[in-house]
């Protein structure tokens, strides 16, 4: 009963418990913070617009995007991981998301920020559907703890269209 | 050499119904760690309800050993999600952001491609020969938090390593349910240990 064996059971799951615990109530306080991110994106340039050999269309864009992402890290971030997604519908498919830029912020310091880039995924249509199409600009960002649980948002901006004939 | 006479005596000395009693109380443990996994396969409502990270292309969100909780829900997939993933002819499940989605309007089936935010370019190649995307039927689960991950602690760094690649193994022979010879060793010194306790 008084075994060194016995005791350093006791021990353990009692850690263990505790430091489950602390994980728990870590991760519940993230849901304190309320978040007030900002964010704004230009297209600058439209620099090609094609229809490619196997049917689908590609078009390549330069933006300009730009966020204030502060307010999102607590105590209990490890990082944010942000992504800019051109999203649409077509005749064939009821939602389109393609993502067309990602980042990681590891820091509150790092979390205010303006990028001016081209794409850095390929903005391929599933058909020959975008010319003169109207799509929206999301920006999504995933906060993932260090403990706990991840929570998810985003910013719609919409307006955008795309050139009604390919350059 | 004592300590071995000593539990050779306690062999002997048991009789059948002690015997019987602790087979059946290890019996009852590990039947309830089936339960307990097998009820939070229908919680979660995914197979997998807990992942083992195993490589290293989900940095510096996820680290190799990092523990994720997986929830599978009719919700459509969208990007961004971080799902896990088996390639047809491959047993080995792949954590990765999913990064672009195309729905059909009246299936509601999806085409989905991923990509690890650690890599340069996306999932295409790991994917089957000749496969394009990802429907849903290949995914298992959607992450939704994870375990406190290492990197916080700052141990020295050679015997930091050589912990975390020990409990990185064991998690993954856990979790794929693999059986390794290892396990037949310590199931038989478990039962031994259990059969001749005196509690």
């Amino acid at each position: 009963m008084h075994s060194f064996g016995y005791r350093a059971n006791a021990l353990l799951t009692f850690a263990i418990t505790i430091l489950a615990l602390m994980c728990g109530i870590a991760s519940f306080s993230d849901n304190f913070n309320s978040p007030s991110p900002t964010a704004q994106v230009q297209v600058l340039n439209i620099n090609w617009f094609q229809k490619k050999p196997d049917g689908d269309d590609e078009v390549s864009l330069t933006l300009n995007v730009s966020a204030n992402l502060e307010s999102l890290f607590t105590w209990n971030t490890k990082q944010v991981f942000v992504f800019l997604a051109a999203e649409y519908e077509t005749p064939k498919n009821s939602m389109n998301q393609v993502s067309l830029w990602d980042g990681i912020i590891s820091s509150k310091e790092h979390s205010k920020f303006r990028i001016h880039t081209t794409n850095k995924y390929r903005f391929v249509d599933q058909g020959s559907n975008l010319r003169g199409k109207d799509f929206n600009l999301t920006l999504h960002w995933h906060v993932m703890p260090k403990t706990g649980k991840m929570f998810v948002d985003n910013i719609v901006m919409s307006g955008f269209r795309l050139p009604k004939a390919y350059r | 050499m004592g300590w071995i006479g000593e539990q050779i005596d306690s062999v002997k000395s048991l009789n059948f119904r002690q015997v019987l009693t602790q087979a059946i109380n290890l019996g009852m443990i590990v039947t309830s760690a089936l339960i307990i996994w097998k009820g939070l396969m229908c919680i979660t409502g995914s197979e997998s309800p807990v992942v083992v990270v195993l490589s290293g292309s989900m940095e510096p969100g996820f680290q190799r050993g990092d523990i994720l909780f997986l929830h599978m829900s009719k919700d459509p997939i969208r990007a961004g999600e971080i799902v896990v993933f088996n390639i047809d002819g491959r047993d080995i499940p792949i954590v990765h952001r999913v990064i672009k989605v195309h729905e059909r309007q009246e299936t509601g089936e999806v085409n989905v491609l991923t990509k690890g935010d650690n890599n340069p370019g996306d999932d295409r190649p790991l994917y089957a020969q000749g496969q394009h995307w990802l429907q849903r039927h290949h995914i298992m689960g959607r992450a939704v938090g994870t375990h406190l991950s290492s990197p916080s602690f700052h141990l020295p760094d050679p015997l930091f390593l050589h912990v975390k690649n020990w409990y990185w193994y064991w998690m993954t022979a856990i979790v794929k349910g693999k059986w390794f010879f290892q396990w037949y060793i310590l199931i038989g010194a478990l039962g031994f240990l259990v059969i001749t306790s005196k509690e």
